[in-house]
This record gives structure tokens, C-alpha cells and sequence, in this order.
């Protein structure tokens, strides 16, 4: 098929409507507005629906209701936005509800930047609401993997009736790219089935975020575990580029993981064996990716990130189990991390004075 | 013999989770009746809240979506927008829907949206143990505010149909107690009316049912009525505040 040149967050949108979203709740935020934007004007021409919400809270509600009837749905916000839309998150993930929501992130904390930035990785990949609940978290690096990954994040939305998270920085969805976009799918509303209907009234759907027995409460807990444990089994994606004789790697995921690659080569073509590990989701994290490493040859890793302080560095640390030292390299705000930073950070450490790079 | 009374088959028995004397229990009985007559139990979809109107879900025999906390509204909409032959409505108490919920309540109503809500006003959070809701009395006891409301400090009793009411979009809007037959027929036809627009696609309705919690007031149930009709009643005057499906045919 054609390629068009798209803009990250209408390249989603579209995505999404190809994916067979046909409802879509947001509330403004920057840099995600076009999302809403193109819903608003897309959406009604496949028959779907979009509800600018009163909030970011109201509109992941929506999401709760639409989702529930067996619509596929959507909302999007930036970082922000993210922590109000958390209750309606865990509510999805109680509900057993199919949903994509996406975060084109931005600076924090509080009202933070309007810049891009990478600093929402605690809160997507531990739990971005209350009581466990996790997400698989897709960070495209770019505009073509945000239209795969936003695609994709609606097959698995519906195949484990659970809500998936799509989590481009704001770098990804300002750029403009050439994009191959995905098939039309089709966008039938589907009958679900509940684990909270055999609780409570096995004759009807019953869509609930709460259980009336120990029993249930636990019998549900369990259920989402072996599911969450199967995704770390089965839903890992990671892009590993020159790692397997590699002597220093670095470790970057988003616009970043890009730019590292492009350090990675510029030192494979001075004979320096480096290597990059793109984590793809952020949960389930690549922590297989790290167990391939020779570390008898390995001298260090070097964990790129848009945010101070560091995050994803916590999930290297408990990948690599203190085998090779870690190295961090950030910023944030908006200021980003350049191929040359990757490349004198990854040589000074290959040729073992990384004491003197700042 | 003539039957002439019935539980009606959209109640799962055996029944009523509540407090005995609670009136959520009639208020669900009225619902579930109304359901049964209209023959639409399978085309119904029940947004049901938190607090005590959530228990409401394992007594009607119908699909139901339990939002949280004061969202209902919100997934109501997305609910009716997505699903249009459903006779989608919310159950929701004061403290849902008239405290955390307002901002989704008021904007549902004034886009306009093809549910039914349906306030349980019972001055209290009932299912916390008896808390200041918005609609609690000036001078009531609650376990937030020990020595009574106080204007001054906890502001006043907040009328949901009268503020509704200022809004364009909503069809219908109205009150009713369940404290005495006279006034649950009317109840009952009133709930029966909102229904009805709601399945003719007609947009927003708000029903609003003056109730009783003799469990935190710590009353019994009749004198708990007593209390209804000498205090709460006054304070929120009975009546049908808009009806639109009126003004069309006169
Ligand atoms: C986010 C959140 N906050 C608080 C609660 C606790 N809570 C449960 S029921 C309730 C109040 C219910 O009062 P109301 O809506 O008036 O219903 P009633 O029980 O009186 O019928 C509260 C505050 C909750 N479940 N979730
Ligand atoms: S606590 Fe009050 S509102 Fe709740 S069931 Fe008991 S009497 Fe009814
Ligand atoms: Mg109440």
C-alpha cells in the first residue's frame, strides 16, 4: 500500500479508527490535541462517536460505559491528564474491560512541561491506578511503530478484555513520517464475558470493579496474576541491535532508543562493540533481552531516558542483577538526548575511562 | 383466584440486600416493575453506582455496568452513544451523584444524553456510616458533623432537580417520595415517563426519589418517615420541575 506522510498523533488516530475504535473521549491537553481533534471529524464518518469530556476523569468514565456495550474505544491525554485518568484505568482493568489509551507524554511532575519527555515510566508500567492492576505499555519510537503498536494495542485490548496503554513520547507525536497504514478491521460490537457475571448473575453481563466475597475478590486477584504473568511470558517486545558479542550497551526505549541506534552504528564502524536493547513494551519488560548478554565480555550498560531522575534504570538494575555496572544518562524539560552523548558516553566506557566523561 | 400481586420477575430472589425499612428497596422494586411492564429486560442496561443504590445490581435481573464513584453519568454516556437500543439509566445516591459526581452529572444533563438518572436522595452517605452529603438537612446530625449542619460552615442542602433544571438540554426533571402509596404511584409513573423518552431516543431525564436511611439517622423505619415528611420533604419541595414531552402535546 501507499505511504503517507502523517503526523505521530493523527497517524494513532487513524490507526485507531483502522483498528476499529469507534468511540473515542478525551479532554484538551498539550501535545496530544490533535488526537480529539481528528476523532472529532474521523470518527463520525465510520459511524462512531466522539465526547469531549468534562475531564480526563469523566472521559476514561465514558470509556468504562462505551467499553461495556462492547464498543471499541479510546481516550488519550499527556502525563498530566494520566494521573486523573488512572481511577477510570484501574476501573477498566477491574472491569475487565477492553480499552486503548494512549499518553503522547510530556515533563513532570505536576503540570510539569508542555515538552516532550519520558518521565511517566513508574507510573505506566508499575500500576497506573490503584490495587496492582498493570497494562501492557507500547513505546513506539516511531511514527510508523505508533501506528502498529496503536493497532496492535486494540487486538490485544480485546483478546484479554483488558486496557492497553500506547505511550509515545511528544517528540513521536509532533514528527511527521512516511507511514504504511494497517487494513480496516472490523468494528462490530462484541458481547463480553465476566468473571464478576459469575459472581454476581450468570444470566446477565454483569460489569463490576467490586466483589462481595473474599472468596471472589481473591478468585479475581488470581485470574488478572496469570494473566499478567502470561504477558510476561508472551507479550515482550524489544528490539536488540549488535548485542550479542557487544562490550557496552546501551538501553533506551522511544525517540531515544532511536537516536542510541544511531550511535550504536557510528561505533560499530569504528570497531567498538556496542550494542542497544530497545525495550518496545515497557511492561512486560525485556528482562530476557539482558539475560542473553555475555557479561564476561560486557564492561557496562548505559540507560538513556528523558527523565530525571532516572526510571527505567530500576528495571535494568533488577534485569541485570548487579552483574555490570549501570550507567545513566538523562534530561528532561525538553532538552533531549543527542547520538553524540550516546557515542562519547558508550566509548568512554568502552575504553574504560568513564570516569572522565561528565 | 385472581392474582393481584406479584414479585415482579425482573428481581432476582431473594431479594433486597438493604437495611430493613430502607427505601432503596422500594425505590428498586418500582424500577424493576416498571422494566417488566415495558418488556424490555433484555434490552436494559444498568449503571449502577457506589453506595448503597450499588447493591442494587444483584437484585435486578438486568446487564448491568457498575461505574465508580461518581462516574456514572460519564459511563452512561459512552454507554447510550454507543448503544442506542438500550434503555440505559443510572442509580445513584446523593453523595454519588450531587457531590463527587456533579461535574459528570451536570454535563451529562447538558449535553443532553438518552439516559435516565436516578437520584436516591437520602440525605446521607449511607454506606459509609452516615456522613454530610450535599443534601443534608441544616441542623441534622451526621458522623461528619456531629452537632448538626451548619450553614455557615458546611454551606446548604444542594436541590439537584432546581439546578438541573437551569440547564437547556434535559426533557424531564423531577421529585418524588416514596413515603406514602399516594406518592409512590406517582413515583412510579414519573420513573415509567422518563423510561419512555429515554426509549424513544428523546435525550436526558431526572428523576429524583426523596428516601429514608433509618440505619444513620437512627430511626426506625416509621419514625424514620416522619422524619421524611416533617423535615427533608420541606426542604425539597415534591413536583415535576419540566417535562417536555408535556409542552410538545398541548
Ligand atoms: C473514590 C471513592 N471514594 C469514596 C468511596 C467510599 N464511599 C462508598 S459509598 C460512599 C457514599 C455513598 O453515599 P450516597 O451516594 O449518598 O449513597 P447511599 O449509600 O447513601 O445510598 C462513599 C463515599 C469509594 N467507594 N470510592
Ligand atoms: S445504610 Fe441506609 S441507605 Fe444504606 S441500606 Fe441501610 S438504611 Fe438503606
Ligand atoms: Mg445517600
Amino acid at each position: 500500500m501507499a505511504k503517507q506522510f502523517m503526523k505521530g498523533t493523527e497517524a494513532i488516530a487513524e490507526a485507531a479508527v483502522r483498528g476499529g475504535c469507534r468511540f473515542f473521549a478525551g479532554y484538551p491537553i498539550t501535545p496530544q490535541n490533535e488526537i480529539p481533534e481528528y476523532m472529532s471529524r474521523r470518527l463520525p464518518e465510520v459511524g462512531g462517536v466522539f465526547v469531549q469530556g468534562e475531564s480526563e476523569v469523566s472521559s476514561v468514565s465514558m470509556l468504562f460505559g462505551a467499553a461495556a456495550v462492547g464498543t471499541r474505544c479510546m481516550t488519550s491525554s499527556s502525563s498530566p491528564g494520566m494521573s486523573l485518568k488512572s481511577e477510570g484505568v484501574s476501573a477498566l482493568a477491574a472491569g475487565q474491560l477492553p480499552a486503548v489509551i494512549v499518553n503522547v507524554s510530556r515533563g513532570g511532575p505536576g503540570v510539569g512541561s508542555i515538552q516532550a519527555a519520558q518521565m511517566d515510566y513508574f507510573q505506566v508500567t508499575r500500576a497506573m491506578g490503584h490495587g496492582g492492576h498493570r497494562l501492557i505499555v507500547y513505546a513506539p519510537s516511531t511514527v510508523q511503530e505508533a501506528v502498529d503498536l496503536t493497532y496492535k494495542a486494540f487486538e490485544k485490548a480485546d483478546e484479554y478484555q483488558a486496557p492497553m496503554l500506547v505511550c509515545p513520547d511528544g517528540s513521536i507525536g509532533a514528527m511527521m513520517e512516511a507511514v504504511e497504514l494497517p487494513p480496516f478491521r472490523d468494528a462490530e460490537r462484541k458481547r463480553l464475558t465476566t468473571y464478576a457475571s459469575q459472581c454476581i448473575n450468570p444470566d446477565k453481563l454483569i460489569i463490576s470493579t467490586f466483589h462481595y466475597t473474599a472468596e471472589h475478590s481473591e478468585g479475581f486477584n488470581r485470574l488478572l496474576e496469570e494473566m499478567y504473568e502470561g504477558w510476561k511470558q508472551n507479550e515482550v517486545m524489544v528490539e536488540e541491535y549488535e548485542t550479542e558479542d557487544a562490550e557496552v550497551v546501551v538501553c533506551a526505549y522511544g525517540i531515544v532508543g532511536r537516536v542510541a541506534k544511531d550511535a550504536v552504528k557510528q561505533l560499530r564502524a569504528e570497531g567498538i562493540k556496542a550494542g542497544l536493547i530497545r525495550p518496545i513494551t515497557l511492561f512486560p519488560f525485556c528482562t530476557k533481552s539482558f539475560e542473553k548478554l555475555d557479561y564476561g565480555k560486557l564492561k557496562g550498560i548505559l540507560v538513556a531516558e528523558l527523565s530525571i531522575p532516572a526510571q527505567m534504570i530500576e528495571d535494568v538494575e533488577l534485569a541485570t542483577k548487579g552483574r555490570v555496572p549501570l550507567e545513566s544518562l538523562t534530561h528532561s524539560g525538553g532538552r533531549f538526548i543527542i547520538t553524540e552523548e550516546v557515542y562519547d558516553r558508550l566509548k568512554a566506557m568502552a575504553l574504560g575511562n568513564t570516569k572522565e566523561v561528565k | 383466584m385472581e392474582l393481584l400481586y406479584t414479585r415482579p420477575k425482573t428481581l432476582i430472589k431473594p431479594g433486597s440486600y438493604y437495611c430493613p425499612g430502607c427505601l432503596h428497596a422500594l425505590a428498586g422494586k418500582l424500577i424493576a416493575e416498571v422494566i417488566q411492564e415495558m418488556g424490555v429486560q433484555d434490552d436494559t442496561l444498568l449503571i449502577a453506582s457506589v453506595g448503597c443504590g450499588g447493591m442494587f445490581k444483584r437484585i435486578l435481573d438486568v446487564d448491568c455496568a457498575s461505574a465508580t464513584h461518581g462516574r456514572a453519568a460519564a459511563a452512561a454516556t459512552g454507554a447510550c452513544r454507543c448503544a442506542p437500543e438500550k434503555l440505559v439509566f443510572t442509580y445513584q445516591g446523593d453523595g454519588d451523584l450531587a457531590a463527587i459526581g456533579l461535574a459528570e452529572t451536570l454535563n451529562a444533563a447538558n449535553r443532553g444524553e438518552n439516559f435516565v438518572a436516578i437520584l436516591i436522595n437520602n440525605s446521607t452517605y449511607g454506606m459509609t456510616g452516615g456522613q454530610m452529603a450535599p443534601t443534608t438537612m441544616i441542623g441534622q446530625a451526621s458522623t461528619t458533623t456531629p452537632g448538626g449542619r451548619q450553614a455557615e460552615r458546611e454551606g446548604y442542602p444542594m436541590h439537584m432537580c432546581e439546578i438541573i433544571d437551569q440547564l437547556t438540554a434535559p426533557r424531564f426533571i423531577a421529585r418524588y417520595s416514596l413515603d406514602k402509596p399516594a406518592e409512590i404511584r406517582k413515583a412510579k409513573a414519573g420513573i415509567r415517563h422518563a423510561f419512555d423518552i429515554q426509549r424513544a431516543h428523546k435525550g436526558y431525564s431526572f428523576v429524583e426519589l426523596m428516601s429514608n436511611c433509618p440505619t444513620n439517622w437512627g430511626l426506625s423505619p416509621l419514625q424514620s418517615l416522619e422524619f421524611m415528611r416533617e423535615k427533608t420533604l420541606k426542604e425539597f419541595p415534591l413536583g415535576v420541575f419540566r417535562d417536555l414531552e408535556k409542552e410538545e402535546t398541548l
